[in-house]
């Protein structure tokens, strides 16, 4: 290969994202856009594992058998993406083992919203609704990432997701439509997540300091704001035709703009839960290193049990 | 016991008798027989294949992007491989 300036392969690059020709794992790349893709895809990664978590705590309580298959199919599906995702870190030359490591230490983030505890049944509706609903939201645009390899997974991520959402809005809708004690249930659900929904998009463009070099290499498509508009503009009519009511005062329709107007995010908590210290921050990660650290045997039995069949094989 | 890392695996689909397998991702496995299992769980939870390879990461050989210019010219110079290139008298068919 001829030689190249490290000035010139950059551009040669942008050029490649400008005309959307998709970067795979052995393209030269910026080591910025690396590591960029690393932290956000390992991001991506410890949420869905964390994510497992509050909805796995309702499993041995859904109120009938279909519920409880629909729910363990779904936590199911969240720890295969945690592992479409964990392999695409792989493919930037992350280290698995690190990297989980780093979700244990406290040192890598995950999604804000999964520090909020599961108080009832109803919970597992406002999450499969908001919460996968404003995953969906995020994640379809990443479908068109400019990194291969993630572009891919969030494909297989979004066709597999929703589902998540409508089941989690059937749990809704019935309780509903149920009696009133039911329907105060689902009230309450959706009276605690659907500001940590809206969080979920991150914070204000204003604030949001990796933005610009993201959109610029189009790993991210739409600015957090627009994105958390468009989740608003769907979900309140949702809440509407089954009778809820979206827990915010200043949220109105503006006609002139076709657009839903809602209320200040309390920016001061989003911050606290994204420094450790919401609500279940601690209980989360204490759940997971216990989770890694029992499993050991289970990954030495399984490398014990590969040598002893190469063994019976060669013999 | 020494804290192996599980190895690296491809996983190929074939998701239905007359298709190639097509390459979906990786997963890590101890050996080859649990890899298989892993992709069974991984990458086919909604009936999407009938057939299943894994193959260790560290067999996989690839062409380097950076040379893909030179290794793939010599076909971008040969038109005449593509039926197009040929003019064809009006009024001809089956050809």
């Amino acid at each position: 290969m001829k030689e190249l300036n490290l000035n010139e392969l950059e551009r040669r690059f942008q050029e490649k994202i400008d005309k959307d020709i998709k970067i795979e794992p052995n393209d030269w790349m910026p080591e910025n856009y690396r590591q960029t893709l690393i932290r956000q895809i390992s991001q991506h990664a410890h949420s869905e594992i964390v994510g497992m978590l509050p909805e796995g705590n309702w499993i041995t309580r859904a109120p009938n058998l279909r519920r409880k298959a629909v729910l363990l199919a779904k936590v199911q599906d969240e720890a295969g993406h945690g592992l479409y995702l964990y392999s695409a870190t792989e493919t930037l030359g992350a280290d698995r083992e690190e990297t989980i490591d780093d979700l244990h230490s406290g040192k890598a983030k995950y999604s804000s919203i999964f520090n909020y505890p599961t108080l009832t049944w109803a919970d597992m509706g406002a999450i499969g609704w908001l919460v996968d609903g404003a995953a969906i939201m995020n994640q379809v645009p990443l479908c068109r990432c400019s990194y291969g390899p993630y572009a891919r997974a969030m494909v297989r991520v979004c066709k597999e997701e929703s589902f998540h959402q409508r089941q989690g809005f059937e749990i809704m809708t019935t309780l509903a439509n149920g009696t009133p004690e039911q329907k105060a249930m689902a009230q309450d659900a959706l009276n605690r997540f659907w500001w940590p929904a809206l969080m979920m998009f991150g914070p204000n463009d204003a604030d949001s300091k990796h933005t610009e070099q993201s959109m610029r290499w189009k790993i991210k498509r739409h600015s957090n704001d627009e994105l958390r508009q468009q989740f608003v503009d769907v979900t309140v009519p949702q809440a509407e035709m089954i009778g809820l009511t979206v827990p915010d005062k200043d949220l109105k329709f503006n006609e002139q703009t076709g657009h839903y107007e809602y209320g200040e995010i309390n920016w001061d908590e989003f911050w606290e839960v994204v420094k450790g210290n919401g609500p279940c921050n601690k209980d989360r990660i204490d759940v997971r290193r216990k989770a890694k650290e029992d499993g050991e045997w289970v990954r030495e039995a399984a490398n014990a049990f590969a040598e002893k069949r190469a063994r019976k094989k060669s013999a | 016991m020494s804290k192996k890392e599980w190895p690296l695996w491809e996983v190929f689909i074939r998701s239905k008798a007359g298709l190639n397998h097509k390459h979906v991702g990786s997963l890590r496995a101890a050996d080859a027989t649990m890899a298989v299992e892993n992709a069974r769980d991984v990458y086919t939870r909604r009936s999407e294949g009938i057939s299943i390879w894994v193959v260790e990461s560290m067999n996989i050989h690839a062409s380097d992007p950076a040379e893909a210019d030179s290794l793939f010219e010599p076909a971008d110079s040969k038109v005449y491989r593509h039926p197009t290139f040929y003019d064809v008298p009006d009024g001809i068919s089956h050809m």
